[in-house]
């Protein structure tokens, strides 16, 4: 299909180079330079997607990231990505694009009804009609969500790779226009190190679009030059097709280039996708120029009518005229210069001013261009809905509220139209800046920001190119100097011929033939989100004056062109009705991102196997083949249990585990705990402060059980601390507490004893453990290690000793956490596989079994052994765990010993530790479940206690728990209920926590 | 003594060199490296330190003495990181504790805590912008200087030893593997 609307020359695309692409199924063609946009105006297609509320067609309404309308359906498959503006695609060979929000087409959409009912849709429609029942929400919320709505997420895994880049430099520039790259010109000769980001393809910003001469010449030759002045200095970064996103505290800032987008699909391909800057600047220049206002006439929202820059650009910069008949309706003067090359491009051209008597040169050039001008006039609607064929325009009354004549209908195919401009303030106030309000610009314009930046251009509220310019040369230049640069002599602004700024005249709303709100035209404020002026006046009629409430009220801001063209508008019709000026009625705060960032970009190369580590430790490898399945216990991938079979299950392989290791010995793979060496003359000291007992007695080679409190008196960590010589310990903590545990002795010794002579180390990853437990511990250690003692009486339970095992050098401590006799063999990481394979090797005379931490779990409580964190919540005291014997009465101090004083906490009655038997010996109880007197058909009821763990125990043959239970210490015997989340009740008795071996003769032996 | 018959692993050891272009990425496995605390005051602990080590301990902080046997990182104000030759750390560790005997210091193997993975190339630079926060631009960070910091979800100590750049990592044992994966998924980008 031609591009009839392409002229034949002019703007920066290449007509040499022709680009395919398929819109909602047909194939079509471009240039080289293109946007979607800009190539589906050349092929003559104004209607692109259906509203978010009522499915009203839309077209393209903008030239830029600002687009409310022309949201896009992306790509196909797992690439597909919905709400893609079209202004901002670059078109590349193969593009494929869809309209979304529309079923079954674009152009017969049934979605469509809500616009003929959309009387009875009004502003809060959802929350008048869905309130009750409540609980029907989710049934209407699904229907909503379907109705409503943009594009459509990918079901498929993103196949495309993303990247993230951490960067510092001395002066970041936002926007690469005139204002930005002057800027960059003066920072850059400083020597600073400058980053200049633009969201567009090219630098240039306006210039890529106006006339205004430079120098006397074309503005983009001084472009060009400035740019390879630039692209001669080391220090300057250019990033195009680079947004910044956000700017948050301390001038950080997250910036998303656009690596390949316009490259289209690359498939396997290693390069990313895009990239997520985290950029840490010293100086910020903000050079993100403004955004034009949309007028708020009747029917403003019709494909064919776009803002009056963007007709201005899709001519100049791209070489489309999207319609021979045009209406430019205006309150300013910069859209006669749209005007003037519309008519300059062949199109008939009518102006309809808003202002009675308007008086510029620019005026001047247009009437002597012979185009004819409606001035007082207005818009007063739009005929055709898929396209305009033509606009009722008429003279408006000197307040402008009302018509003072029948309108007039002119033949015309696209209305550019033009309230003014607004800075775009948007990263000025995401940098907590604070705006002001400039009654000559009807404008919010920055005032100042506690962060290290600066504005300059259009985004200050500088809107002449002479001021762009020389407000950028002079933001470069201060942003250097802020930075600890020499900036030099301010560069000269060069000759600038450009045509003056003229008067506005600020009507916020074009009156039509009917009061606001009544009859069938519309004047939208937030085309995305479908709020129009009528929705404005509603709010405030229900009380939702403040700016805050309108926006949710109304939703107009929100979507995802968070409001960058209705804002204003929104403001300025709220300040009418509240006949309050427009500061007074305020602003919403501008949040990042600017524009929408996918979530891959953000995850950067984050994902699949790389989304967390998974730590394993020096015998993982061991475990894989041997068929494990794994846990995760904090960062670290743990063996579970080993099952013998494919079909073997948990239940079945922790049943034949838990047998074996009481019956023969088991081998366990311990390396993940904490290990922190202690060293220095005030060790001793320290453990005694640290733990609840007493460490002085302690000989070298001898190893203690100790429990850690906090300041509350609460049980944080446990474990087992060894001498292993004069003021010289190794300390084990949980496998989750191990960096907890240090950052707290370092805490005290830092903070509290910093004269203290100790050190301590975390040597947690150095050691390589094998666990062996079991009544064959001994034979098959002595396999190994013939060299070693390991007769009870030289070497008895709570020692350890050093010597070779399977011929590496190893501290064996003879320590248990099962009950059963039992070795923990640490040798240096680099040989923990030889060890593993030696002892396993070994253990095969003696029947031994590899086991998992769920059958560690089971034999542990099968002797009342506690997991902190799992029997304990933060909550539980040593003598709530029943634990008495540990915490020392001779002690002058210990951390958390105050704290037994509290009342509360030595009241008595707390939750305290017990061992639950179920009255169904085969029912394992879900650990969380509550004890009650009484169980009750459904809660509230009052709970005595909750089950912490809870086992099947094959060695004891039946079921068993541990639990919290209030004054459980003096409830032994007694029976409680425990319902069930399925409504079945449970009976449990309460015991003494220790099932198995309670003298304590299997580990001594 | 080191029995060669007894299997030896380092965290990487089944993961071969990646040889890219730009960016060279590898494992230097078995370094002896020691923890050593102390306080830098004390001139008897520098000296007696030095005497064993043959080198002076950097005391700036972030700061690094490289040589071709032994490098030492400072790792704040008064601890170190010593990086030496293969299976030299018991005789290492026995030297020091002896030097510094009846002085207010700790000595600690960590050889087999930690690996080393060196990334080196015209690239390495921006093979390590991709997953650590600080600035490692020349104007800030440059041959010599180290830093304990993060790549990606690693915690880290980076050293540059060269301009080339040359950068060693040390790294967790158990956070390596994650570490090497994503190393050569950034360093991919440039073939």
């Amino acid at each position: 299909m031609a591009q009839n609307n392409r002229l034949s020359q002019g703007g920066r695309v290449n007509r040499g180079a022709e680009i395919s692409f398929r819109f909602n199924g047909k194939w079509l063609t471009g240039y080289e330079g293109d946007t979607l946009a800009s190539a589906l105006l050349a092929n003559g297609i104004s209607l692109v997607g259906r509203s978010f509320k009522y499915h009203r067609p839309r077209g393209i309404m903008t030239a830029g990231s600002e687009e409310p309308n022309a949201l896009i359906q992306l790509g196909e498959g797992a690439r597909t990505e919905p709400n893609i503006r079209a202004t901002q695609v670059e078109l590349f060979d193969g593009l494929v694009a869809e309209s979304q929000n529309c079923w079954p087409s674009v152009r017969f959409d049934v979605g469509a009804i809500n616009s003929v009912v959309s009387k009875y849709l009004p502003a809060g429609f959802y929350y008048k009609t869905f309130m009750w029942p409540a609980s029907l929400w989710m049934t209407y919320e699904h229907a909503i969500r379907k109705a409503a709505g943009l594009g459509k997420a990918p079901v498929e895994n993103d196949p495309d790779l993303y990247a993230q880049h951490h960067q510092h430099c001395d002066v970041l520039i936002a926007g690469g226009g005139p204002a930005g790259l002057a800027a960059a010109l003066s920072a850059g000769k400083s020597g600073a190190r400058v980053i200049l980001a633009d969201e567009q393809n090219e630098f240039g910003g306006w210039l890529l679009t106006d006339d205004s001469a430079i120098n006397g010449a074309d503005p983009m030759n001084w472009v060009a030059e400035t740019l390879e002045a630039l692209a001669a200095m080391d220090n300057v970064t250019q990033l195009p097709r680079t947004t910044i996103t956000g700017y948050f505290d301390h001038n950080f800032i997250t910036a998303c280039e656009r690596v390949t987008d316009h490259l289209g699909p690359q498939v396997d391909s290693d390069v990313p996708r895009q990239r997520f800057w985290k950029i840490r600047a010293k100086q910020v220049v903000l050079a993100q120029g403004s955004i034009e206002r949309p007028l708020v006439f009747a029917d403003n929202d019709r494909p064919g009518v776009m803002l009056a820059s963007a007709l201005r650009t899709y001519l100049r910069r791209y070489g489309v005229l999207p319609a021979r008949e045009i209406t430019v309706s205006t309150n300013n003067d910069t859209a006669y210069q749209t005007a003037l090359d519309a008519h300059a491009a062949g199109a008939i051209v009518t102006i309809v001013d808003l202002r009675p008597d308007p008086k510029s040169s620019l005026v001047t050039t247009a009437e002597e261009a012979g185009i004819t001008i409606y001035k007082g006039s207005g818009i007063a609607g739009i005929h055709g809905s898929k396209s305009i064929h033509g606009v009722e325009i008429a003279k408006l009354s000197e307040d402008g509220k009302s018509l003072t004549e029948t309108p007039l209908v002119l033949s015309s195919g696209l209305v550019a139209m033009s309230s003014g401009w607004n800075p775009t303030v948007h990263l000025f106030s995401q940098s907590r800046g604070k705006l002001k309000y400039r009654e000559d610009l009807a404008s919010f314009v920055p005032d100042h920001t506690p962060q290290n930046a600066r504005s300059a251009g259009a985004c200050n509220g500088s809107y002449a190119l002479a001021d762009c310019l020389e407000e950028g040369f002079a933001a470069g230049a201060d942003a250097a100097t802020a930075a600890g640069f020499e900036a030099g002599d301010t560069l000269a602004t060069p000759s600038i011929t450009e045509h003056p700024a003229g008067e506005m005249r600020l009507l916020w709303t074009v009156p039509t033939t009917h009061p606001l709100g009544q009859g069938k035209r519309k004047h939208f404020i937030d085309h995305q989100n479908d709020v129009t002026a009528a929705d404005v006046h509603l709010a405030a009629r229900e009380g939702y004056l403040s700016v805050e409430h309108l926006k949710r009220y109304t939703t107009t801001g929100m979507g995802t062109d968070q409001g960058k063209t209705s804002n204003i508008n929104a403001l300025a019709i709220m300040s009418e009705i509240r006949a309050a000026d427009i500061p007074a009625v305020g602003t919403t705060t501008f949040r990042p991102p600017y524009t929408p960032v996918g979530l891959g970009t953000i995850a950067g190369q984050g994902v699949k196997d790389l989304f967390e580590p998974e730590r394993g430790t020096p015998m993982h490898s061991w475990h894989v083949e041997a068929g494990a399945v794994f846990e995760d216990v904090g960062d670290w991938k743990r063996a579970r249990y080993y099952p013998v079979t494919p079909e073997e299950t948990m239940d079945q392989a922790v049943r034949r585990e838990c047998l074996q290791a009481r019956e023969t010995v088991g081998i366990m793979d311990a390396s993940t705990l904490g290990k922190i060496d202690i060293q220095g003359k005030d060790a001793t000291r320290l453990l005694n402060m640290v733990y609840t007992n007493a460490w002085d007695s302690l000989k070298p080679g001898r190893a203690r059980y100790g429990l850690m409190l906090n300041e509350h008196g609460m049980v944080f960590d446990d474990g087992v601390t060894t001498c292993l010589g004069e003021n010289h310990y190794h300390m084990t903590t949980t496998t989750g507490g191990a960096a907890r545990v240090l950052n707290w002795l370092e805490e005290w010794l830092q903070t509290e004893w910093p004269e203290w002579e100790v050190y301590c180390t975390s040597v947690t990853e150095q050691w390589a453990v094998a666990t062996l437990s079991g009544p064959k511990a001994r034979d098959v250690l002595e396999a190994v290690a013939p060299t070693l003692a390991l007769d009870p009486q030289t070497f008895p339970f709570m020692a350890m000793q050093e010597g070779k095992v399977a011929g590496i050098d190893a501290r064996v401590f003879r320590i248990s956490f099962t009950g059963d006799l039992s070795y923990e063999i640490n040798v240096p990481a680099r040989h923990g596989l030889a060890m593993w394979e030696a002892l396993t090797e070994a253990g095969k005379a003696f029947d031994m079994v590899p086991y998992g931490t769920e059958t560690m779990h089971v034999l542990r409580a099968e002797k009342g052994f506690i997991i902190v964190g799992q029997d304990t919540d933060g909550t539980v005291t040593p003598l709530d765990l029943g634990m008495n014997w540990i915490v020392s009465k001779k002690k002058p101090d210990f951390l958390g010993k105050r704290s037994f004083t509290r009342s509360h906490t030595a009241m008595p009655g707390r939750k305290q530790l017990v061992g639950l038997l179920p009255e169904n010996e085969n029912v394992v109880l879900p650990e969380g479940s509550h004890l009650v007197a009484k169980a009750l058909p459904k809660p509230p009821m009052d709970t005595v206690g909750h089950i912490t763990s809870s086992y099947y125990s094959p060695n004891l043959g039946r079921s068993f728990a541990m639990g919290l239970v209030k004054d459980g210490l003096n409830r032994m015997g007694e029976s409680f209920e425990v319902p069930l989340m399925s409504g079945a009740v449970e009976r449990v008795t309460i015991t003494e926590p220790v099932f198995f071996d309670k003298e304590g003769e299997r580990s001594r032996g | 003594m080191v029995d060669l018959a007894i299997k030896t692993i380092s965290p990487l050891i089944d993961r071969p060199p990646y040889l890219g272009s730009k960016v060279q990425i590898s494992e230097r496995p078995f370094i002896a490296k020691l923890t050593l605390r102390g306080n830098p005051d004390d001139v008897a602990f520098l000296k007696a330190v030095e005497g064993v080590l043959g080198h002076a301990l950097p005391v700036a902080p972030n700061t690094t003495v490289l040589s071709k046997t032994m490098d030492i990182a400072w790792v704040g104000p008064d601890e170190w990181m010593i990086y030496a030759e293969a299976d030299s750390q018991s005789t290492l560790v026995a030297d020091l504790r002896k030097a510094l005997e009846g002085q207010h210091s700790a000595v600690v193997d960590v050889s087999d805590y930690y690996t080393l993975i060196r990334v080196t190339g015209a690239k390495a630079r921006a093979t390590m912008a991709k997953g650590c926060p600080l600035d490692l631009d020349p104007v800030s960070f440059g041959p010599g200087d180290c830093a304990g910091t993060l790549y990606i979800k690693s915690t880290i100590r980076l050293i540059q030893r060269d301009d080339a750049p040359s950068y060693d990592i040390q790294v967790r044992w158990s956070h390596a593997d994650y570490l090497w994966q994503n190393l050569v998924v950034a360093a991919k980008e440039w073939g």
